[in-house]
């Protein structure tokens, strides 16, 4: 599964920068990418699900990892070529081995639940890679999982793959009708505890979460494949004033107030820089915050006389701080 | 002018981590990235993620004795195995970095191999077959670091305190708190929760990123370096508290307990790991950094007494300001 994680890419905070290894076509449309450490070095593990944002030109992508996370002498991801996206697939599709990029590190928004009885994932094309990456994991650890996985033919990607690990566990449907059958037949008959992972189109999870619902799945028991909500996105370039002297800073998409000010010389306290401990607090004397933090309470972020200048920005034009 | 006499400084007070930034101390989500280096008026601590002291042969033995005692300190649901592998694949390396005289971690694949020289250990293990481990895996990683290990679970848009090896508590208890909230754990902490410290604590653990490493200190005071004093031997500590107040050697019995807290998401089972290291210095040696023995006496003289109550110090916190302020 892929999203565009930002319109204009900043740099990646901490990335990795790493090989292409090795590039194989899937399907027609779809083509896996290996990336190593280019000394050799294993790289961070991940939990299964992850995803990694990949630089390919000026645009950024998130995509999934494909492996268990335990062996992690290489990244490999599966991408499907769109030629008018906004992503950059067609770009990375132009990349042979040996090319160098820019990889942020793994980030865990689909994790799969340790306390489930037993996993049944559900994929629809390309939306096979974080489900893979689950059936990996489960079957390493001995955790109980199966697969449901809707493709059209001649357009399943993975499928050697997912039938050698997955052997009796899986089911593969490619139509529509076949699909609802087999769906509505799972969800009747799962044990108790069972937690679901679907991963597709939009329309493909809503009638598999909504066919859940009506089966009486409770919405904790049930999981979709929620890119970008890890991060915080870059957010719009504003300009601060600063009330003590006047001056002004200017504080681009990508980097925060905190950043913007220490750059521009003026010291403000900080710890965690992710917006929960308080430290950076400042006094707020015009303008409206965009808040994005953890620590105001919603009465001090609808007060609007102050913000926490590690993560969050400005809704307009004139923000004026006590600085 | 506040000096401190080097001569008279022990090497635990040099590395200790003294926690207070003002004369006063309230709760906070005090969280920082982990390690850095923090200086002290003595010396400074910090700069590693395990810190290992000249206790550390004496702690573990105890740790070691406390388990064979009352296996309720150790506590694992079914589910966490993945995240006790996480744990032993992920302090091990850092130990053999931070220590690499006499530790040394190497691995292919699932194989492992682990010398610990402190501990006379030289070891092969495979990730996910604890019958390649001396004893149970969690007992295992406990048995290399001094630190307390809980480990906690997210799911439900919650963490659950679903596995832990904790042998040194400060008046808490593993056995009745294993598979609650995180909130839940903390239900009996006063004042935090109308200020939504815990909340907020749970939210930024929640968003932590694997790999991220953060800490933050608390404290408390002891009587007699005792490490052992959790709920289930309450009656061996419990009444020295009262006791102390009027023991001439007041000084040299009350320590103040520092316990550096480590927060880790744990790379491949994403669960966090909850290292809880604890330091103990006593009022005799605070009194060898004459900043800190202003300090500390200001804290416990101005301490709201619900707060001196839950910390199970408001029968003696008086006297220890006293003895701190008045020398």
């Amino acid at each position: 599964m892929t999203a565009t994680a930002e319109a204009s890419a900043p740099a990646l905070h901490n990335a990795l920068e790493l090989v292409l290894a090795d590039v194989t076509d899937r399907t027609p449309s779809i083509r896996s990418f290996t990336f190593r450490d280019p000394a050799g070095n294993e790289l961070p593990p991940y939990v299964p699900g992850s995803h990694i944002i990949v630089h390919s030109g000026d645009k950024a992508n998130a995509y999934s990892l494909t492996g268990s996370g335990v062996l992690t002498a290489e990244y490999t991801i599966s991408v499907l070529r769109v030629d008018n996206g906004g992503g950059g697939s067609a770009a990375l599709h132009q990349l042979a081995p040996g090319a160098r990029l820019s990889v942020s590190r793994p980030r865990s928004a689909f994790a799969p639940v340790a306390t489930a009885r037993h996993h049944l994932l559900i994929a629809a094309g390309i939306g096979i890679t974080p489900m893979l990456s689950h059936m990996r994991a489960a079957t390493e650890w001995g955790h109980s999982a199966s697969l449901l996985y809707a493709y059209r033919q001649g357009e399943g990607a993975h499928l050697d793959d997912v039938r050698e690990l997955c052997g009796e566990r899986l089911l593969e449907c490619t139509d529509r009708s076949s699909f609802l059958a087999a769906l509505g037949v799972r969800l009747g008959e799962q044990p108790l505890g069972t937690h679901l992972y679907v991963c597709g189109p939009q329309g493909f999870m809503d009638t598999v979460l909504s066919a859940a619902a009506v089966a009486g799945w409770p919405p904790s028991r049930l999981h979709s494949e929620p890119f970008g909500t890890a991060d915080l996105d870059p957010g719009q370039p504003f300009s601060v004033t600063l009330g003590r002297s006047g001056a002004v800073v200017d504080v681009p998409s990508g980097t925060s107030l905190l950043k913007a000010l220490e750059d521009s010389g003026h010291k403000v306290p900080f710890m965690c820089r992710q917006g929960v401990c308080g430290e950076c607090i400042l006094p707020v004397l015009r303008g409206t915050p965009e808040h994005r933090d953890l620590y105001l309470s919603e009465a001090e972020k609808t007060a609007n006389n102050s913000i926490m200048c590690c993560v969050s920005r400005s809704r307009d034009a004139g923000l004026e701080i006590d600085l | 002018m506040l000096s401190t006499q080097e001569s008279t400084l022990t090497p635990s007070a040099r590395r200790f981590p003294f926690p207070f930034r003002e004369d006063s101390y309230r709760y906070s989500t005090n969280v920082e990235p982990a390690p850095q280096f923090v200086p002290t008026d003595a010396g400074g601590w910090g700069d590693r993620l395990i810190e290992i002291d000249p206790h550390y042969g004496s702690e573990l033995e105890e740790r070691a004795a406390i388990l064979d005692r009352d296996p309720s300190r150790i506590a694992m649901l079914p589910h966490m195995g993945p995240a006790v592998w996480d744990t032993i694949t992920t302090l091990l390396p850092v130990l053999a970095t931070d220590y690499p005289d006499v530790m040394c971690f190497t691995r292919e694949g699932r194989r492992c191999h682990w010398r610990n020289d402190l501990l006379g250990l030289d070891i092969d293990f495979v990730i996910g077959d604890a019958s390649t481990l001396p004893m149970e895996p969690l007992r295992f990683i406990g048995s290399q670091i001094q630190d307390d290990i809980a480990l906690l679970d997210q799911r439900e848009d919650a963490l659950w305190l679903d596995a832990g090896v904790i042998t040194f508590a400060a008046d808490w208890s593993l056995g009745f708190d294993v598979g609650m909230r995180f909130l839940e754990v903390h239900g009996p902490v006063p004042r935090v929760h109308e200020e939504q410290i815990i909340t907020r604590a749970q939210q930024f653990l929640m968003r932590l990123q694997p790999g991220e490493k953060f800490r933050r200190t608390n404290w408390t005071m002891t009587v007699d370096r005792r490490l052992d004093t959790s709920t289930e031997t309450y009656p061996e500590w419990g009444p020295d508290r009262l006791e102390v107040v009027d023991d001439p050697d007041l000084a040299k019995r009350l320590h103040l307990r520092v316990e550096v807290q480590h927060l880790i998401r744990l790379p491949h089972s994403g669960a966090i790991l909850f290292l809880v290291r604890t330091h103990m210095i006593s009022l005799a040696e605070i009194s060898a950094v004459p900043a800190w023995r202003q300090r500390l006496g200001r804290v416990l003289a101005e301490l709201p007494e619900d707060m001196a109550d839950y910390k199970g110090i408001s029968r003696y916190r008086h006297a220890a300001a006293q003895w701190l302020l008045g020398g």
